[in-house]
């Protein structure tokens, strides 16, 4: 397996195109799209039930789809499955092992149905993420669990790691401890598709993120483009008075308070009209002045914000009907 | 799930301050939660044993308007292979419908409601914990004896309304002159106190051991041993049994003597084996830790050993502990019914030397009535082969639904290898148990010197039972294959292959065909009959499309994960 990853350089590593799927009558994905170039640490965004795990699924052969096309490594995933498998490594959000075998010897079942097991390496990859081999499977944590996963997946080089939510257990020593290995990896020439709903874990080591939600990609591109596309927020103390960002176009949500030193003023430019912004400031007097990329959970929220909204309202609506009715009735039941 | 607890739960703060410490507190909570879960598996039971009782009473009504029917019975059921189908035979002498269902229906009942109950007990307390959805409820104001009580508590209703509505029905349905309703409910409390000591028992060895399938395994294993001493027992004294029946629990239903001379007082031994087994399992409950048995996990290997490589040791490594001990269990059992050959042999004797007319109806010779009790005995445990084979014909789909079969084909194992792994091995330890049993009656016989039939019989008996066996671990595959939802449809399979071995006969002008899909119809009847080629190559037919059938079923559809 120590072959050179890179000779597939030409034919992306994913690419799925109009991807349809549904389980009886519900719609678990609904024309998604997806490429990783290889080479490159795709990030897959979305909430939990948006889809990323089924796309997973659908790209091991697991699940067939009902339209669209699937291509992984140049191949297709349902009918080449067994091939494609021996070029890629899967971890699971929620890994289940035999109860009653240890975590060595499920790291040791895995690896041989890959290849031989390299007694070094595994050695190593148990004192870094620090899992005791000898316990038995249903003695671990969901985070040991996982960790089997992981030492498993990182014991071959492989082309293509298919990571789904694979920190979910891990406290954040062992995060960083993975991350690197994620790195590592990259710079083999491996291709990753690392899913989470966590946008700090997709930051920190994603070229490029896919954002999907209900079963559609809603948005894809390197880091630097969707933050080009999105807002800055400024925090500036001016000695003039900021009355006049108000009205310059692209300027949204200022806030302002009187301080000590001057006026604390806050708010949110889109990046395409900061020339303007900078310009006014220029005339306010500036003490002091910040401009700050967005996260990507701001990335987020802005996306889902006005739905999320109108669904926390209509949520707490029901929440409160409830209640009202829950009252009733405990009232009813103390008479 | 979470609707009813989140109800009721807010309800415990309200609680008096004596009942917030208690380790009952919440029973009654779980106790709707566990009926609400369950309404509709225990609906199918309580509605397949009410049926039971009313079918049987029917067919037997029907059967006691021929003159001498029923007595002609009551000779098979003094016969050796007629105890070990039916019971001690109380009331042979004037065999009356209601003297023929307590005597040949009990220990069937008796089994149902065991295994109705065992299940029950294990679902709801061991494998909540395995699963540790169990801590989910437990962090709730939910007392630490609290799952236990309230499975043990819907247990003792779900019996007691199976009894009430049993009785109702078999004296509705044979009349009140002919089945009293007090013998009526005599037959079915007796029943259904005795399945509950089951339960009682599947409760002690959720406390002492840590998987959900363990407990079970060992519950049905004690059914197992107490089925053995309850067949040795009664074949040592006819009518009415002997001491030794006394030790199995199936016997205290049995020993009620309903319809014949009705007495209650054995239901009391159920009742003191319920209490005292309860006692113990919450003994045992309050020195244990949550999740954990008393028998501790030790530390495995750091490394797996050479031969764990691929799926098929994988698969032997998950089912090898079952098989052996299956193999150990069932093998001791059928030994030690073929050491009661000579006494059968006896037993024909004096039955013939009693009655001049019985040697008429059944001929002079022994021999025959040794191999019809060999026949029956080869029936029993060619059934639970089949059963061994539909549980671990299950097993791909525990694997699937807990995503180890994920993680697994993610790898470059095709479908067709782990399923076939799974399967190759289910099959090899199917057809390992059927001849440890045919090789274990054959040495039980040969331990007390008796040579005929030899063992080239046994071993023809052993291939006309293999494919009809491996018939059910390929229905079961296929089901899985196909409909992954519909694999108890194995199951019920068996149980009606076995309902129809047992009591297809009483039914009259029971069409030709409803015996078709029955497997075993289709086998010699063992040491009677020769071996019939035919039979043989047919349902090698039917298992190898049933397996086929399988293997394009699974390359098809999705693998999917709870």
């Amino acid at each position: 397996m120590a072959t050179t990853p890179q000779r597939a350089s030409g034919t992306p590593a994913i690419e799925i195109h109009d991807l349809h799927k549904s389980f009886g009558t519900v719609q678990a994905l609904d024309g998604l799209d997806l490429t990783v170039t290889p080479g490159q640490v795709a990030g897959f965004l979305g909430p939990n039930g948006a889809g990323k795990s089924t796309t997973i699924r659908v790209l091991l052969g697991l699940l067939r789809s009902d339209s669209g096309s699937v291509r992984l490594l140049g191949g297709d995933p349902w009918s080449d499955a067994v091939a494609l498998h021996r070029r890629l490594a899967y971890v699971p959000g929620d890994v289940s092992l035999w109860p009653n075998l240890s975590g060595g010897e499920a790291i040791d079942y895995l690896t041989r149905l890959r290849g031989p097991v390299d007694k070094r390496r595994k050695a190593a990859l148990l004192e870094r993420f620090e899992l005791d081999p000898t316990k038995k499977a249903s003695t671990y944590s969901k985070g040991n669990r996982q960790k089997v996963a992981l030492v498993a997946a990182f014991m071959h080089d492989v082309d293509l790691l298919v990571l789904d939510e694979p920190t979910s257990g891990l406290d954040p020593l062992m995060e960083a401890v993975f991350m690197e290995r994620v790195r590592e990896a990259k710079d083999r020439g491996t291709s990753v598709l690392l899913s989470s709903h966590i946008l700090s874990e997709v930051e920190k080591v994603c070229d490029t993120v896919t954002i999907i939600r209900a079963g559609r990609s809603v948005e894809s591109g390197t880091l630097d483009e969707l933050r080009h596309l999105t807002r800055s927020t400024v925090n500036a103390v001016v000695g003039g008075d900021p009355a006049g960002l108000v009205v310059l176009p692209g300027v949204h949500d200022v806030e302002t308070a009187q301080g000590e030193s001057g006026t604390r003023v806050k708010f949110d430019v889109d990046n395409a009209e900061m020339a303007g912004v900078l310009t006014a400031l220029s005339t306010m007097d500036v003490h002091s002045f910040t401009a700050a990329p967005p996260s990507l959970e701001e990335l987020f929220m802005r996306h889902y914000g006005d739905e999320l909204a109108g669904e926390e309202a209509a949520e707490s609506a029901a929440r409160r009907a409830g209640e009202t009715g829950k009252h009733a009735r405990s009232e009813a039941g103390a008479r | 799930m979470t609707t009813t607890l989140e109800r009721t739960a807010p309800a415990a703060p309200s609680a008096p301050a004596a009942r917030a410490g208690s380790t009952l507190t919440g029973t009654w909570s779980l106790v709707r939660f566990i009926l609400r879960r369950d309404r509709v598996r225990l609906t199918v039971w309580t509605l397949s044993l009410v049926a039971f009782y009313a079918y049987f009473t029917a067919a037997l009504g029907l059967m006691s308007e021929t003159e001498g029917a029923l007595q002609a019975r009551a000779a098979i059921m003094e016969t050796p292979s007629g105890i070990v189908m039916g019971g001690p035979g109380y009331g042979v002498d004037d065999y009356t419908v209601g003297a023929a269902i307590a005597n040949e229906g009990t220990v069937w009942v008796v089994l149902a409601l065991a295994l109705m109950s065992i299940l029950h007990v294990v679902r709801h307390t061991r494998a909540e914990e395995e699963s540790s959805r169990s801590e989910l409820v437990r962090a709730n104001p939910v007392g630490r004896h609290a799952p236990a009580v309230a499975a043990v508590i819907t247990l003792v209703a779900v019996n007691a309304v199976v009894a009430v509505v049993s009785a109702l029905a078999m004296t509705g349905v044979g009349g009140a002159e002919e089945m009293p309703l007090a013998d009526s409910l005599g037959m079915t409390v007796g029943v259904g106190l005795s399945a509950m000591v089951f339960g009682a028992i599947a409760l002690v060895f959720c406390q002492l051991v840590e998987h959900a399938r363990g407990a079970t395994g060992r519950s049905v294993a004690v059914f197992g041993l107490a089925f053995t001493i309850e067949v040795a027992g009664n074949l040592r004294e006819v009518p009415g049994g002997s001491a030794l029946s006394w030790f199995s629990p199936i016997a205290w239903a049995q020993q009620t003597r309903a319809f014949v001379d009705l007495r209650w007082w054995p239901m009391a031994l159920s009742v003191v084996a319920v209490a005292v087994l309860l006692w113990f399992a919450s003994f045992l409950a309050s020195r244990r830790d949550f999740g954990g048995g008393m028998i501790a996990s030790r530390p495995g290997r750091a490394d797996a050993t050479e031969s764990l490589r691929g799926p098929v040791a994988l698969a032997w490594l998950q089912q090898k502990g079952a098989l052996r001990w299956t193999a150990a269990g069932l093998g001791a059992m059928w030994m030690a019914s073929g050491t009661l050959i000579p006494d059968i042999g006896e037993m024909i004797g004096d039955l013939i030397a009693d009655n001049p007319a019985m040697s008429a109806i059944f001929g002079g010779d022994t021999s025959e009535f040794e191999a019809a009790f060999l026949g029956v005995m080869m029936l029993y445990g060619a059934l639970c082969c089949a059963g061994y084979a539909i549980v671990m014909g299950l097993r791909p789909k525990a694997e699937e639904t807990t995503a180890r079969a994920e993680l697994v084909l993610s790898t470059p194992v095709s479908r067709r290898r782990w399923f076939g792994a799974q399967l190759l091995v289910a099959g090899a330890g199917t057809v390992v148990l059927l001849a440890v049993s045919v090789v274990a009656l054959w040495l039980g016989t040969y331990i007390v010197d008796v040579t005929d039939p030899g063992l080239g019989t046994y071993a023809e008996v052993f291939v006309s039972y293999v494919p009809a066996v491996l018939v059910y671990l390929g229905l079961t595959a296929a089901l899985f294959a196909w409909v992954p939802r519909a694999t108890a449809a194995g199951w019920a399979l068996l149980a009606y292959t076995f309902v129809i071995g047992m009591f297809g006969g009483l039914i009259e002008d029971m069409p030709e065909a409803a015996n078709w899909i029955a497997p075993f119809y289709w086998v010699p009847e063992a040491f009677v009959a020769d071996f019939d080629p035919g039979s043989f190559v047919g349902l090698s037919a039917v298992a190898a499309a049933l397996f086929v059938l399988a293997f394009v079923g699974f390359r098809r559809r999705d693998v999917v994960t709870s």
